[in-house]
């Protein structure tokens, strides 16, 4: 019998009790072809006198468009489980399952040409960021039609204006602040959006970044994905301050209920619009949860227990409860959503054929891309004296 | 003729003021410009020529460089171009970095490279693997400038040479130039190139006098990377070395010919990727080989030229086992005497060459 760390299950209690029910209020504020509903205790604000708006909504198309995405994530998250347990993919694989609003909700109040840097757990940010399913399980599984042809793998999947993926725990965020320092300088009205979880979140070079975005005010949301556990750590072992979104006494922060996708993407709006306004970074937590362990190599069961596990599923689940809301709004039927469910296995399914049969580089591309300049006549080493290979790009 | 005072006074440079009584009136009609000089113009010309270009790093900006090679640039091109940062190595690197990764063309100063040990990883992982890793489809037009190696009296934690821990990694190109023409070119040339550059500078001799051409001052010169450049034709030995070791291989090398060997000394110029064209070319004119740094012997940049030759067919021509100058084995001490002689001299090159030559 697996005895739950009480820092485990005061941080279920803790999460728990910040959400109440919000059936009863969809049903009364919702007419007329939108789901509307307020969320007050949806964010907590540090430095900052007003937040975003508590009340939420969105339209048919919108609802059904966030469903479809969350559900595309989870099952693509599914697939690559499967995928990794046959083998059919290697080293390290992070799943973002459980956290699916977060990448929903806050690309929801993207603009087109805004810049998002995030870590290892990357999937749904790259398919959030233009990459389809296939570039997405195709790298996973090292083929030629992966979104890097193979070469980057779980943790290094790229896309206009995606930086990745990022192997290294926290260099992704002085990245994120140097893509913004760019935005600026250009005088573009875009932001970086720079993701780290609650273990990145004690880098020395996070708060490096932070001093140095809030500086010289870079167009920067530095948000934290804090799904409980850094690794095998729960944040209340790793952080002497585990309010993530208060961890900078001079940038503004707002915690966000990570789980709900209007919400999400109320508060990203905010956040965007303090951050292009010239008002310098802004820091968010979203305050989610993984289902899966922190890799494939981690069960996620001995540092937590199954019931918790189970109980976020049936209390926060970030896709059935919006699911609900919906239906409970009379913006789509059950019906509608099964058919959206059929899509989406059909769009996994084909997008795992792909990743299973496709082929891989030739081996010879292993010495290609190095330099995007080699001067003439640049020669590479292979493994031997007598391996060596001439290469133009 | 200028009263010794009246020189002293006029370019406060003892250095500068031997070199005046030495040479004819002929040859101090000569250009000639400063290491120092010549990295701020190149700088100063790179930020002027494309927009993208920004310089940044610790006391680059209002104190004009802890070494005052960005001296003026501020005052300029201003607070946009030439942006200090706060003591976060880790942090600004990265941002530099990222920045470039967006498209622009960053000049990243460590204030000596000892210091980029604290920001090696955005150095290595994010810049130098990103181009690979995506595919071709995030590249980083970065260079991280900076004195390398020793300085004088600074004692161990200031002193050490990056060369090779730098030059081991593929994706970055390592520059690693001695005269002034070196660094302009080469400067220049690791700006406009899209990939990630290391620009290992020496602080010792930053104010070293270089001639310089007319067509080495002009706007658009840059050297080729990757290319090597014999520094003195000979034909009874090669001294391969780069930075501050083509200096002692210059003096020794003056030396010799008084006592008949002819030196061939070979300026790498760039570590990697390495010239070793250059080097074979040259060994199988003389036959022996003696490579020249001012780093650590183990790993060093002359263990991997030899590796080179040994695989080579430049092998067979050898008359005598190649063999390595390098700074000694140890931390360098404080103490003026211990740390002279932890540092190559030309005693030690001049003992080699005899050996090998087996004089």
């Amino acid at each position: 019998m697996l005895r739950l760390q009480p820092n485990g299950r005061q941080l279920l209690q803790q999460q728990q009790q910040t959400f109440p029910t919000v059936v009863s209020t969809i049903r009364k504020a919702s007419s007329g072809g939108t789901l509307e509903y307020d969320s007050p205790k949806a964010y907590k604000l540090h430095m900052l006198e007003q937040g975003p708006s508590t009340h939420v909504s969105c339209n048919r198309e919108e609802g059904l468009d966030f469903y479809k995405k969350m559900q595309v994530v989870r099952r693509m998250e599914a697939s690559a489980n499967n995928m990794y347990k046959s083998k059919l993919i290697r080293g390290f694989c992070h799943l973002y399952s459980g956290q699916e609003a977060v990448c929903v909700g806050m690309k929801a109040a993207m603009d087109k040409n805004d810049s998002l840097i995030t870590a290892y757990r990357a999937h749904g940010w790259t398919f959030m960021m233009g990459v389809p399913v296939t570039g997405v399980l195709a790298e996973l599984t090292g083929r030629k039609t992966g979104c890097a042809e193979g070469r980057g793998g779980s943790m290094h999947m790229y896309a206009p204006n995606f930086y990745g993926g990022n192997g290294i725990v926290g260099a992704q965020v002085p990245l994120g602040a140097g893509v913004a320092f760019a935005h600026k300088y250009r005088g573009e009205s875009n932001v970086c959006v720079a993701l780290y979880g609650d273990g990145a979140a004690n880098q020395g070079q996070v708060f490096e970044a932070f001093n140095m975005a809030k500086l010289w005010s870079l167009p920067c949301i530095f948000v934290c994905e804090n799904n409980g556990y850094g690794m095998g750590t729960s944040t209340q072992r790793a952080s002497a301050n585990p309010n993530f979104y208060t961890r900078c006494e001079y940038i503004p922060g707002i915690w966000v209920d990570g789980m709900d996708v209007l919400a999400v993407r109320e508060a990203t709006r905010f956040a965007r619009d303090w951050c292009t306004s010239g008002k310098g970074p802004m820091i968010m937590e979203m305050a989610t949860y993984r289902y899966f362990g922190h890799s494939m190599s981690d069960p996620g069961t001995s540092y937590r227990t199954r019931e918790e596990i189970q109980d976020v599923r049936k209390s926060r689940d970030p896709i059935t409860s919006f699911r609900e809301k919906v239906v409970q709004a009379n913006l789509a039927t059950e019906e509608e959503f099964k058919n959206i469910d059929n899509e989406v296995k059909k769009i996994i399914e084909d997008a795992e054929n792909h990743a299973q049969n496709d082929p891989e580089l030739h081996v010879d591309e292993l010495y290609s891309h190095v330099y995007s300049n080699p001067p003439p006549g640049f020669k590479i080493r292979g493994c031997d004296n007598f391996t060596y290979k001439e290469i133009s790009k | 003729m200028k009263s010794v005072k009246d020189l002293v006074k006029a370019h406060g440079s003892i250095i500068l003021l031997r070199r005046s009584l030495s040479l004819t009136p002929r040859a101090l009609a000569e250009k000639t410009i400063t290491i120092r000089e010549a990295i701020t113009q190149a700088m100063d010309e790179e930020i002027t020529r494309d927009d993208r270009v920004f310089l940044m790093g610790e006391e680059v900006a209002q104190y004009d460089g802890a070494y005052k090679m960005s001296k003026g640039l501020w005052k300029k091109h201003g607070d946009k171009r030439i942006v200090d940062t706060p003591i976060t190595e880790m942090g600004f690197a990265g941002i530099a970095t990222g920045a470039a990764m967006a498209g622009l063309r960053p000049i990243c100063e460590f204030m000596t490279f000892n210091f980029s040990m604290q920001a090696i990883d955005h150095v290595i992982n994010s810049a130098a693997k990103t181009y690979y890793m995506s595919s071709g489809k995030v590249k980083v037009p970065i260079v991280f400038r900076g004195p390398n190696g020793a300085a004088a009296g600074v004692a161990a934690q200031h002193s050490q040479d990056y060369s090779t821990w730098y030059s081991q990694c593929p994706g970055l190109k390592v520059i690693a130039p001695y005269s002034a023409e070196d660094c302009r070119g080469l400067l220049k040339a690791a700006v406009r190139d899209d990939d990630p550059v290391v620009f290992l500078e020496n602080e010792l001799i930053y104010g070293q006098q270089f001639p310089i051409s007319d067509e080495a001052l002009s706007a658009d010169f840059v050297l080729p990377i990757g290319k090597g450049k014999i520094e003195r034709e000979g034909k009874h030995v090669t001294l391969a070395s780069y930075s501050i070791g083509i200096k002692i291989c210059l003096e020794a090398a003056k030396e010799l010919e008084q006592n008949g060997i002819d030196c061939e000394v070979i300026n790498l110029r760039t570590l990697r990727p390495l010239d070793e064209d250059i080097i074979k070319t040259s060994v199988k004119k003389t036959h022996h080989l003696v490579t020249v740094e001012f780093g650590w012997p183990q790993c060093s940049i002359g263990a991997e030229i030899i590796a080179r030759i040994c695989e080579s067919d430049a092998f067979d021509y050898l008359d005598a086992p190649p063999i390595r100058v390098t700074g000694a084995d140890v931390p360098l001490a404080y103490a003026k005497t211990l740390e002279q002689n932890s540092m190559p001299q030309v005693p030690n090159v001049l003992k080699s060459v005899k050996k090998v030559l087996n004089k």
